[in-house]
């Protein structure tokens, strides 16, 4: 599965589009993530327990994308766009969508 | 008295650890941006058509918080308005060290140029109105050579 943000792939043709595919995924964080990250509100710097579980959310978000777009019989998803919202305090939404197509 | 002694304490502590942490991280950005320097990231939606190649998508992110003081200096910044160079320098660290580390991503799969690069921000507390700590993440095409 080719996964790209650019909508079209230098050397190779688009043969059929299938629409949009979509994946997304909800995370809140845990307990031991927040203490750890209000002492680093006093002390600046990078969060790296949110940095790990958003980067893992988005990841989650890809998965589900891939797999609807495997379901719809596409070899690739182009021009692929994130997007992140914050639905409750402290949960956030990762957000990931594109065009499934089949490329030759 | 107690709660006046804790503010000037967290204000200290804020100001030294805060103020360590960005001069450190400043270097280490300058120096891995000279470093990843003949990587390029451009915002083109259309690569050149010339030969094939492969494409993959590369994403770097990071999540920054800014420090007691800096966020004392926000408020009162907000009394007076004008720039907030607290935040500013909170936000140009954060886009850096995510583009950064998408060129890293780029660099371990080979690649040797990035396209239709997007950086996205988001806030990732929301408690009393504060920043508080940002999300950046840029994500782009990378172009790989087929060898």
């Amino acid at each position: 599965m080719l996964i790209t943000n650019i909508e079209i792939i230098p050397g190779k043709k688009i043969t059929q589009h299938l629409g949009l595919v979509q994946g997304s995924s909800v995370r809140a964080k845990h307990i031991g993530r927040d203490i750890m990250a209000s002492l680093k509100n006093i002390f600046g710097g990078e969060l790296k327990g949110y940095t790990e579980l958003l980067q893992e959310s988005r990841e989650e978000a890809m998965g589900r994308m891939v797999q609807q777009a495997e379901a719809v019989g596409a070899n690739a998803v182009l021009n692929v766009r994130f997007s992140t919202s914050s639905v409750a305090a402290g949960a956030a939404e990762l957000f990931a969508y594109g065009t499934a197509v089949v490329l030759e | 008295m107690a709660e006046i002694l804790i503010f000037v304490a967290l204000l200290a502590l804020g100001y030294g650890f805060g103020r360590h942490a960005e001069t450190r991280h400043y270097k280490s950005i300058i120096q891995r941006e000279a470093a990843l320097r003949d990587i390029p990231v451009v915002t083109t939606k259309f690569p050149p058509l010339d030969h094939p190649v492969n494409a993959e998508l590369v994403t770097g992110s990071v999540v920054i918080s800014v420090d007691y003081f800096k966020r004392f200096l926000a408020a009162l910044r907000n009394l007076a308005g004008g720039r907030v160079t607290s935040y500013e320098s909170l936000l140009d660290r954060a886009r850096r060290e995510a583009v950064l580390r998408m060129k890293q991503q780029t660099l371990n799969l080979g690649g040797h140029i990035i396209f239709n690069v997007k950086l996205e921000t988001a806030s990732i507390h929301k408690g009393r109105g504060s920043i508080g700590s940002v999300e950046v993440l840029a994500y782009g095409t990378a172009l790989i050579h087929p060898h």
